[in-house]
């Protein structure tokens, strides 16, 4: 082992191991692990989205071009399921690998071996669920809510899909440990709660709301499991279960699914807003408090998503009201980033430009799903494709835009080198195009009356979604783009100062560009 | 020079909108909103949803324009300085309280027609839906009037893959039946849903009711429509490979056309041949059923 000396150089640290397996397979170090993640979210992103494109081509045009019904089932579920749990979840995971450590002032993750471990799950895991593709009776197709008993009439596939999805919950479930226990133990003296930057406080609130709800997701799925395999009748009415039983477990788990992939999102723009209006973040403490309500009400709403499945009076009043309350808590959040940027100091580049698109996107889809809330009117919403637009309005624009503001932000901190900002701005303009032509005149097929989940539709819907389709493909192609700018700063020329950004605040910019192997071998001294 | 030249190009693009306009089989096709109800809670429940949206819409323009105001103003090309402050506790309460006020306000209407959509009691008529993959059955209780109701034979031929049949071209196209629920106007319908399978759900968007249909379940919704009609929707929840394919089609009638076709003297589609051909007549008054406009 080296020995460190006192006083020690800016770049005395250790080296990478040379070896690749060494390198990558074996690895304990967060950055690595990130990088790995950040991969691998990118490879489902692509492998997902071109399930979206299958979706979208299918749907053009009335009629049946493409693909058998079937088919398209197995496509809408696998995009869900792919984008869900192998893209968006595992960036999270990815950048809480690169971003906490050197947030805090840590070396590292407090759990290296279990942080390697709970990476090498997941390509096994996505694998066997993509290999069901290829088994008789095809890919799940049941919709990636996996309700009973369609979700039973899966052929070979099944009992890979719920054993990849205990996987996928078992990676999760570590992942958060090893979050919670790091963020507790390792901060750098004098670094309080109330001190940290946003980012790992909305982590924090993320990763426990992973260790209550994944469970419950394992639970219903060996329920259907046992269903199927076994005899049991948790959800089938013959033998005294009841089929919406399943869907209350599952938005039990579902809810605060849908929050573990905005909450990191939140902290995301919560670090990037501040640093391009030159102003500190409006109203630090209600962005911590309101992050922890809406983590709280997520437990609390589930049934929302069950209005039309006949529950009582009382039960749809609860639900409804509850719901209604989550407007608050996320109201006060977009206030405080638009009173961040109000009498700032503005720069936009791409990160910000990312930023600005997932404050005023996110407005839209919050707002929609304020209007899914109004039990009364979503009788009518309901599995439209009204839905369909809300929720890729608060997971696209939302989530994704916010993961791509990340990586153009702490890009130059990870590779050293700058990223081409004009490719990078390009980037932005074609996929903010793309995603509201993509996406806005769903909100109108789901008012006329389109239902969601369908491979052909009605002729009067044939110009909405033919706009639609037009729309899919300009975001989808946009977004090699990405891959050819994060290319631009792996092979820059470029070099990045300490601390990229001129606004920039936070122990990460305190690192030398690229960031050390081991962020801090030395805490670092908090003001 | 420029906006001279391009006046030609204008002047063909508003051709091809109005033409697309024109186009028979364009139904409602670029329609924004729901369509207008022809049942009894139709006008309340649509009225909810306008005043959600126009809240929603009157928020998301004053963040938009806020947001942009910002931007332009606050950016340091124009030379910009950056202000100080990072809280202000009166500005925070302020806009907690106020969208707390707007919930509220939804809340109380939103709980009333809640309490209205389930209030199954004093019902004309009763009529069982079963759900099935993937066609619907009608079985009117205490009539002897059972049938199912499949997907018309133009549809299913024209929706195979590689079928080469223009769904244009298709009356109704995936929204036609063999067997259409027939029912009386102005009268309270009972709908008692269950399903033989997997979960399906029964959704008429002018009729304004939806409700899921569960296997060894029986759920209660009802409706009561004004207007003589013929009325289309689909299945809303996915139900396995045919879930895109088993339309349903509530045909309401006179009392007497009702009476006549339970006994058996008059086809559901003979009421629709009438019902078009009085919406043909009364077109110019602007006052059609959407759906039926390319017969």
């Amino acid at each position: 082992m080296t020995e460190h000396t006192a006083a020690a150089h800016d770049d005395h640290h250790d080296e990478p191991p040379t070896g690749f397996a060494e390198r990558w397979l074996f690895t304990t170090n967060h950055k690595d692990i990130g990088t790995l993640y950040l991969i691998f979210s990118l490879t489902m992103f692509f492998m997902g989205g071109l399930m979206a494109l299958v979706i979208r081509a299918e749907l053009f045009q009335p009629g049946l071009q493409f693909v058998d019904p079937q088919f398209f089932n197995s496509m809408t579920t696998m995009h869900a399921l792919l984008m869900v749990f192998g893209a968006v979840m595992p960036a999270f995971v990815g950048l809480a690998n690169w971003l906490i450590p050197m947030m805090i002032g840590a070396p590292d993750m407090a759990l290296p071996r279990m942080n390697n471990w709970s990476f090498w799950i997941l390509p096994f895991a996505f694998s066997m669920l993509i290999m069901t593709l290829l088994l008789p009776g095809g890919a799940p197709a049941g919709g990636w809510t996996l309700y009973p008993p369609l979700v039973l009439q899966t052929g070979d596939a099944f009992p890979f899909m719920v054993f990849a999805i205990h996987l996928m919950g078992a990676s999760s479930i570590m992942g958060s440990i090893n979050v919670i226990v790091t963020i507790m133990n390792m901060r750098a003296p004098g670094m309080t709660l109330m001190k940290m930057p946003l980012f790992v406080w909305t982590w924090l609130i993320t990763a426990y709301l992973l260790i209550a709800v994944m469970p419950v997701l394992a639970g219903a799925v060996t329920m259907l499991l046992t269903d199927k395999y076994f005899g049991t009748s948790f959800f089938n009415a013959a033998g005294g279960g009841d089929p919406v039983l399943f869907q209350h477990v599952f938005w039990f788990f579902g809810h605060p699914e849908v929050y573990i992939m905005i909450l990191p999102a939140f902290g995301v723009v919560s670090q990037i807003i501040p640093t391009f209006s030159r102003k500190p973040l409006f109203g630090y403490s209600s962005m911590v408090y309101a992050t922890a309500s809406i983590a709280f009400l997520s437990f609390i709403v589930w049934a929302h998503h069950m209005f039309t499945t006949g529950m009582p009076i009382a039960g749809q009043l609860f639900f409804m009201l509850s719901t209604m309350l989550i407007a608050i808590p996320t109201a006060v959040k977009i206030f405080n980033w638009l009173s961040t940027m109000w009498k700032g100091e503005l720069t936009f580049e791409t990160p910000m430009l990312f930023s600005i698109a997932f404050v005023l996107l996110f407005t839209i889809g919050g707002f929609s799903g304020l209007m899914l809330a109004i039990a009364p009117a979503d009788y009518q919403y309901h599995d439209t494709y009204f839905v369909v637009a809300h929720f890729h309005y608060v997971l696209v624009p939302g989530a994704v835009f916010s993961i791509m503001a990340a990586t153009y932000y702490w890009l130059p901190k990870w590779t050293g080198k700058m990223y081409n900002e004009k490719l990078g701005k390009l980037h932005f303009w074609l996929s903010l195009v793309g995603v509201n032509v993509l996406f806005f005149p769903q909100h109108f097929l789901g008012l006329a009356g389109m239902p969601r989940r369908i491979p052909d539709y009605p002729t009067q819907f044939a110009d909405f979604n033919m706009i639609s389709s037009v729309g899919a493909f300009l975001f989808g192609f946009s977004q090699l783009l990405f891959v050819a700018v994060i290319w631009s700063s792996v092979k820059g020329k470029q070099q990045a100062t300490d601390q990229v950004w001129d606004g920039a605040e936070g122990l990460e910019w305190t690192l030398p560009s690229p960031a050390p192997y081991h962020s801090f071998n030395e805490p670092p001294v908090i003001k | 020079m420029f906006s001279r030249s391009l006046m030609p190009l204008l002047a063909v693009a508003v051709a091809g909108v109005a033409s697309l306009a024109d186009l028979p089989t364009a139904q409602a096709a670029w329609d924004l909103d729901m369509p207008v109800g022809k049942s009894v809670l139709a006008d309340e429940i649509m009225g909810l949803h306008h005043l959600i949206l126009l809240i929603c819409a009157i928020a998301c323009a004053g963040v938009f324009a806020f947001a942009f105001y910002t931007i332009i103003t606050c950016r340091r090309s124009t030379g910009a300085k950056a202000a100080k402050f990072s809280h202000s506790t009166t500005a925070e309460v302020i806009w907690t309280i106020i969208p707390t006020l707007i919930l509220v306000g939804m809340a109380i209407p939103s709980a009333r027609a809640i309490i209205k959509i389930e209030d199954t009691s004093g019902a004309d008529l009763s009529i069982k839906v079963t759900g099935y993959q993937w066609k619907w059955s009608y079985d009117y209780l205490n009539e002897d009037k059972f049938f199912f109701s499949t997907m018309d034979r133009a549809s299913n031929a024209a929706s195979q893959r590689g079928s080469g049949i223009d769904p244009t071209t298709v009356d109704n196209y995936l929204r036609n039946v063999d067997n259409a629920m027939v029912v009386p106007v102005n009268k309270k319908i009972r709908l008692l849903m269950t399903s033989n399978d997997v979960i399906h759900s029964w959704w008429v968007p002018e009729l304004y009711v939806k409700k899921d249909a569960n296997p060894g379940f029986v759920n209660e919704t009802w409706f009561e429509a004004t207007e003589t009609g013929i009325y289309r929707g689909q299945c809303t929840e996915l139900c396995g490979r045919g879930h895109g394919f088993m339309p349903v089609v509530v045909v309401v009638v006179t009392q007497p056309e009702y009476e006549a076709w339970l006994a058996g003297e008059l086809a559901w589609n003979q009421v629709q041949q009438r019902l078009v051909a009085t919406n043909v007549s009364s077109e110019a008054d602007g006052g059609t059923v959407a759906a039926v406009q390319g017969e």
